[in-house]
């Protein structure tokens, strides 16, 4: 279930923990934190030193 | 001689790039650890043996400089080398150490005060290019049209305030040809190249540029090779800039992005850095180090 819009979140085949997944309902970003059952936080936001 | 592999994979997030590794040295007989680096504590001064090699893939660059530094110390190979990836997480380090190796990049220039600031720009000529001194993804690059804009924006770094604002990397823009090109280097390799098109002057894949295979003439690899060797070589994504009839090198990656190169070269990326990594561990296993 979504944390932001309590939407059900689907996941597709071969989603692993620590991905990160879009809720179709909110558009929020989320971190699958487990998967059996599926259990998401949102995802933690861009930062400046992100990056390549 | 053990010839048992651990490799362990530092992240932030489990991308794409992530699985595609981790799923290459699995399927080259390594033991693979995915590390999430937000769980991780490292102690300094109690040896680690819990890895042969970390491959340090965290979306954060603060996060991946300071584990790798630890890890090093603690006795842990980590690719890239924290000196490198040091180089590349500072544009003006790897501006420094491409101009000391005789690389050609496009014209730069640093200043410390606005002032400072506008006289390099009317040297370098407008348009010309701000970047932050370290940043990734496009981020807050500024392509400067005249003097009222450089004004404006250096104006505006001032006020903003803070140390990231208080040295001016100045660059000549490079009128490319709607693309620049990025080289992937892994060891003494160049395996393969892109071209990054886009109708917006910044051509980052994470700014929406559409990729497509760029073949590696002797030029681009020779060129890539010694961008490779200056920061101090790895696995590196060099960007060079077409410019007129030769080539500049603007940036170089340390924990480059791929995801959208591999079906358009049809090179196993994953797999060459597999390889490169078994052979850093194996290097580590009889006592070497890379």
């Amino acid at each position: 279930m979504c944390p932001e819009c309590n939407a059900t979140v689907g996941l597709r085949d071969g989603v692993e923990r620590g991905e990160v997944v879009t809720c179709l309902e909110c558009n929020a970003e989320l971190e699958v934190i487990g998967l059996d059952p599926s259990r998401f936080v949102l995802a933690p936001p861009e930062d400046v030193d992100w990056g390549e | 001689m053990n010839d048992h592999v651990r490799v362990g994979i530092f992240c932030s997030r489990l991308r794409v790039e992530e699985k595609l590794l981790r799923d290459a040295l699995v399927h080259r007989g390594i033991e693979v650890e995915i590390v999430d680096d937000r769980e991780l504590t490292l102690v300094l001064g109690q040896p680690l043996r819990r890895w042969d090699v970390v491959l340090e893939r965290s979306l954060s660059q603060t996060r991946g400089l300071a584990a790798s530094r630890v890890l090093e110390s603690l006795g842990v190979l980590t690719v890239n080398r924290h000196a490198v990836a040091a180089a590349c997480a500072s544009k003006l380090d790897t501006s420094a150490l491409l101009d000391a190796a005789g690389v050609p990049t496009p014209a730069t220039a640093i200043a410390f005060s606005p002032e400072s600031a506008l006289l390099a720009a009317e040297d370098l000529g407008y348009p010309m290019v701000l970047k932050p001194i370290t940043g990734s993804w496009g981020r807050l690059l500024a392509r400067i049209n005249d003097r009222d804009a450089a004004e404006a924006l250096f104006e505006h770094k001032v006020l903003l305030g803070g140390p990231e604002h208080s040295v001016f990397y100045l660059q000549r823009h490079v009128d490319k040809p709607g693309r620049d090109i990025r080289a992937f280097v892994v060891g003494d390799a160049v395996v393969c190249a892109i071209y990054r098109e886009s109708e917006h002057w910044v051509t980052n894949t994470a700014r929406g540029a559409r990729t497509r295979n760029c073949p590696v003439d002797s030029e681009l690899r020779e060129l890539t090779l010694r961008a490779a060797a200056a920061v101090g070589g790895g696995v590196l994504a060099v960007d060079l800039l077409e410019d007129g009839d030769h080539l500049l090198v603007s940036e170089v990656n340390a924990t480059m992005e791929f995801r959208n190169s591999i079906d358009v070269t049809g090179v196993d990326i994953p797999g060459h850095v597999a390889d490169h990594v078994r052979e850093v561990a194996r290097g580590s296993l009889v006592g070497a180090h890379a």
